[in-house]
């Protein structure tokens, strides 16, 4: 925002309240209300008052307090955002980014705590972020809004209290469609994104105590997906854990499994394991949304049973 | 709320009854929304309003918004001609009897104002000043075409036109247009933002929504219902609990008119309104255009939910006509002046049915071209 002036920020809660979750602390102050804009509750509304804005030359910044309510605003997001360019015939780009929390929160029940990463990577004309850490969270952010086309921005409930260390340069960048080795090892692959990721790393941590080295992997972007990263890794360690948030039908891990079948099945000395969130709607009782959601414990298991250990 | 400036010109009534109605509402009453005897007093009112305000206007603007409705009518027809020969594909929404509109309404606004509408989007195109070869390349799938051949009838896009697109779900518009004005407003360039949308796409949330944002914001955006009277087959009355569209802007606290969508100088002055109220006061507008579509939905409609009785009815107050035999009567143009404008005009369409048949097909690398303005490594390999 301190380099383009064309930058702002709009959605619900974003100036006064600084943020439902205080994600835009202090922006009010620092660029005023012109460019940090409190808005309606009106997702579908505001969705498309941005993409209109993108046509004509500025860079907005929409938040969804949560992706949950980005639902309303699907058929801007997909139908205009991520098409205009194309049935334009090159003529009108959307640079916008659409950011906010997604996947599981701490007991909110089937409406707040779901992982929606699936649908958006799914459209041509979309790029999806997903960044598991501080640093990533900061270069990928500033990437998002300089790219010339819709970037959805997803954020994790639940890791917003995690700290890192974070570069000072305020032109410090991570390009979209690279991803991370967050752990270096040989015997096993575990593809991991958002918070699955710190999970994947524990897990890591656990499994090494017997033995087993694990490589752990970020994609850090669903749409652009560096599979040749994973591809890489899969050829080095031939077995493969792939964990998530969202459901496993229909998601992105099975479509990662899938391309790892097309690309290095003869590397594969064990069948590609998905840990996702169970099949069924997020539940109130504690208990139960522990057994929903993907946990350490699920992950050293399903690495183990690649292991044939 | 910002008070009319004019007092809506005549409003429709809400039928008796109207509020015990149930569905399923028989056909042959929905489809009678006017009589004959008012639509004569109308008529003749109508010519009496273009008579006086011919008199306020120069020759050139008045001949080129003649030459602009008679393209549009003649384009629209060639469409009609091309789709059945198999050379149009798809959706193609036409615009015949309601030219009136598009072309009043844009020869009110500067050329650096942005113009959005729905998917009958022909019209506005070629009002705007988009070429009749890009448009009529745009719909046989053309590389010429105004939007490469990727969008079709349904998506023309005109950048240097400013023309912002005509868009495919109803009432998608509304939500872009209103942020074509927030950024307007943010960039301080004192340019107007003008959405076009049938009165089906008031039923969308999306509409009420944008209006809200729009008042509440103060942005310079005009709405435009174009009220032709049917969604589809379904007519208003079958579709809507308060069919006064333009009273809908009132929960908003939103300036709003009515206007003949018949009479093309009543469109103009209009949005000249409007527009202003945008540009100097920076606020909305919802303008309520009542017209009538002639043709089906889109070509392969029939129309079998209303009558040829209905149709003839209003042919008679056919906008073109109206303002030709106008013309004619002030002694603007004569016979011959206007018979050269319509050879004009079929020259310019017939040249733009050669220059789409000779237009290159997109070539087969365009199907992955435009997905990304910063395409990813190896996308589309």
């Amino acid at each position: 925002m301190q380099r383009d002036e064309n930058v702002f920020l709009l959605g619900e809660e974003v100036a006064a309240y600084q943020g439902a979750y205080k994600v835009s602390k202090g922006l009010l102050e620092e660029f005023g209300e012109k460019r940090v804009i409190d808005s309606p509750i009106t997702e579908l509304g505001f969705a498309g008052l941005g993409v209109g804005a993108a046509m004509v030359g500025l860079r907005p910044v929409i938040e969804f307090m949560t992706f949950n309510f980005s639902i309303l605003a699907t058929d801007q997001i997909v139908n205009s955002a991520a098409k205009m360019l194309y049935m334009s015939g090159g003529q009108f780009k959307i640079p916008i980014v659409f950011r906010g929390p997604n996947g599981s929160a701490y007991q909110v029940s089937s409406q707040h705590s779901q992982a929606l990463e699936s649908w958006y990577a799914h459209f041509p004309g979309l790029k999806v972020v997903m960044p598991s850490t501080a640093a990533d969270a900061k270069g990928l952010l500033k990437s998002a809004i300089r790219d010339d086309d819709p970037v959805i921005f997803m954020e994790q409930e639940r890791m917003y209290g995690m700290k890192g260390e974070v570069p000072d340069d305020p032109d410090f960048t991570i390009p979209l469609g690279v991803a991370d080795i967050k752990r270096e090892g040989k015997d096993a692959t575990i593809v991991a994104r958002s918070l699955t990721v710190p999970l994947a790393l524990k897990a890591a941590e656990e499994l090494e105590k017997e033995g087993v080295s694990v490589e752990v992997v970020d994609p850090r972007t669903i749409r652009p997906l560096d599979i040749d990263t994973i591809i890489r890794s899969v050829q080095k360690t031939n077995r493969v854990v792939i964990v998530e948030e969202s459901h496993a039908f229909c998601g992105v891990g099975a479509e990662i499994s899938a391309q790892i079948m097309e690309r290095a099945f003869d590397y594969l000395d064990a069948p590609v394991k998905r840990i996702s969130s169970a099949d069924a709607p997020m539940p109130y009782a504690k208990n139960l949304e522990q057994l929903a959601l993907p946990d350490v414990a699920k992950i050293v298991a399903a690495v183990r049973e690649v292991l044939y250990l | 709320m910002s008070e009319l400036k004019v007092k809506p010109l005549k409003p429709r009534d809400q039928p008796a009854g109207q509020a015990t109605a149930a569905a399923g509402v028989a056909e042959t009453e929905s489809t009678e929304t006017v009589n004959p005897e008012e639509l004569r007093e109308e008529h003749a009112q109508r010519q009496q309003h273009q008579h006086q305000q011919i008199e306020e206007l120069d020759q050139e603007t008045l001949q080129k918004i003649l030459y602009q409705m008679v393209l549009i009518r003649r384009f629209e027809e060639k469409a009609a001609e091309a789709y059945t020969l198999g050379k149009i594909g798809g959706f193609c929404h036409l615009y015949i009897g309601q030219e009136a509109v598009a072309v009043g309404a844009l020869s009110a606004i500067r050329d650096d104002d942005y113009v959005m509408t729905s998917y009958r989007d022909h019209g506005h195109a070629l009002a705007r000043g988009t070429s009749a070869d890009e448009v009529m390349a745009e719909l046989y799938g053309k590389a010429g075409g105004c939007s490469a051949g990727k969008g079709g009838s349904m998506h023309l896009f005109d950048r240097d036109a400013h023309f912002l697109g005509g868009h495919g779900i109803v009432g998608g518009q509304i939500p872009l247009a209103t942020g074509v004005a927030f950024a307007a407003k943010y960039k301080g360039t004192g340019q107007v933002s003008l959405v076009f949308f049938g009165e089906a796409a008031v039923n969308q949330g999306a509409l009420h929504e944008s209006f809200n944002m729009a008042q509440l914001w103060k942005l310079p955006c005009v709405y435009f219902c174009e009220n032709n009277q049917y969604g589809m087959g379904t007519s208003l009355a079958r579709a809507m609990s308060l069919q006064d569209v333009s009273q809908k802007a009132h929960a908003y606290g939103m300036a709003s008119e009515f206007v003949d969508g018949m009479d093309v100088l009543a469109v103009r002055e209009a949005t000249a309104r409007a527009v202003a109220r945008a540009r100097d006061e920076s606020l909305p507008t919802l303008i309520e255009v009542r017209t009538y579509r002639v043709m089906g939905h889109s070509m392969p409609d029939p129309g079998n939910y209303r009558t040829r009785a209905e149709i003839e009815k209003h042919q008679e107050r056919d906008p073109v006509k109206l303002f030709s035999d106008s013309l004619k009567h002030k002694g603007v143009m004569d016979d011959a002046a206007i018979k050269e404008l319509e050879d004009r005009v079929r020259a310019e369409v017939e040249h733009s049915i050669k220059f789409a048949e000779e237009s290159p097909l997109p070539a087969p690398e365009e199907l992955y071209t435009n997905v990304y303005a910063n395409p990813p490594r190896g996308y589309g390999q």
